[in-house]
């Protein structure tokens, strides 16, 4: 099938419902921030999986991994495979950087104490 | 649904601007308070997810003497902080046991840090948490969770008990205060500031 962005790998594989068989691409964390690319355009696939088309319309706008997840009652390991599958077939995005594996850099812990001190005194 | 208005997304979701997540670990054993911790800072009701681990059961303990499979579901519940336009941060509570470390491991990555959240009426159930953070050398903060029944210990004491280096922060908290639970983050984040500090400089 061509998607309406050009041909593209194919339709997206509803493979997890069979089970979990692909690992989940370390691409994504948790706090990963989704979004549905173009939400009043084009639908999916009609062979878009019932999992990734609630994925799909649950990240209409900017959500963590984890939060799709908890909203659709779904773990966040299967919610990973969903997003990376229609992230590569061009449906979502990430919206925030995937982390680095060290300690994050002292300019954004400073920003991080100042959104927290606020909050002290809101 | 609410396709016609993108401009006004409802509560659950983050304004178009934010583009930098992070994330704070709250760990400590079964009723500890995580949960309440996590619920008194959060901007949005906690939310909850469950993984379900599976993991060989051979151990000394399986009287059976059958290796089988045991399946194990771990829940966790989560917060958000939006801080300012282009940051939030996620609070994520998880139990602390040696079985949920696999899932702890992609979770610590990229974190500012860990919270761990004792009780001392059962201050020897963080005993095995505490030797996996030392183990794996991540940062963490101590919150000692002030129950009405709780013997209210000597700082220099609980330190000696709990093993703990001159420069772990140790915080005496009410979990269910924003201010209190606050504060304590704001302790752990600071600390965090200090080793990225140090790490420039060695
Ligand atoms: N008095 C008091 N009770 C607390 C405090 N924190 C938690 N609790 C209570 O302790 C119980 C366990 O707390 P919870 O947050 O569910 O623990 P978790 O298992 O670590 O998530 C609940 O009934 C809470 O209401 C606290 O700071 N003071
Ligand atoms: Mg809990």
């Amino acid at each position: 099938m061509t998607g309406p962005r050009g041909p593209r790998r194919g339709p997206v594989r509803p493979y997890v419902l069979t089970g979990g068989r692909a690992r989940p691409r370390q691409r994504l964390a948790v706090e990963t921030l989704l979004e549905t690319v173009d939400p009043e355009g084009t639908d999916l696939p009609v062979t878009a999986s019932r999992q990734e088309r609630m994925l799909w319309r649950m990240c209409r706008h900017r959500l963590s991994v984890a939060e799709s997840a908890a909203h659709l009652g779904l773990s966040v390991s299967v919610v990973t495979i969903l997003a990376c599958d229609l992230i590569d077939a061009g449906y979502l995005v990430t919206r925030s950087q995937v982390p680095k594996a060290q300690l994050p850099d002292v300019h954004i812990l400073q920003e991080v104490l100042d959104g927290l001190r606020r909050q002290l005194s809101a | 649904m609410d396709s016609a208005d993108n401009s006004a997304p409802d509560g659950r979701y983050l304004a178009p601007t934010v583009d930098q997540a992070l994330k704070i670990l709250v760990v400590g054993s079964f009723g500890v308070g995580k949960t309440t911790l996590v619920g008194s800072v959060s901007e949005i009701d906690p939310l909850r997810t469950e993984e379900t681990i599976t993991q060989a059961s051979t151990g000394v303990d399986d009287l059976s003497g059958l290796s089988g499979k045991t399946a194990t579901t771990v829940a966790m519940d989560f917060g958000r902080i939006t801080l300012n336009s282009r940051m939030v941060l996620y609070l994520f509570g998880t139990p602390g046991q040696r079985r949920f470390w696999d899932l702890w491991e992609g979770l610590v990555i990229g974190s500012i840090g860990l919270l761990v959240v004792i009780d001392t009426r059962r201050i020897e159930d963080s005993f095995e948490i505490l030797d996996q953070l030392d183990v794996r050398s991540l940062p963490f903060a101590v919150a000692i969770n002030q129950f009405p029944d709780s013997v209210r210990y000597e700082e220099a004491d609980l330190r000696e008990a709990l093993d703990l280096l001159p420069e772990t922060p140790l915080v005496h908290i009410d979990a269910r205060s924003h201010h209190s639970s606050t504060q304590a983050l704001i302790t752990l984040v600071e600390y965090a500031a200090r080793i990225k500090a140090q790490e420039k400089v060695a």
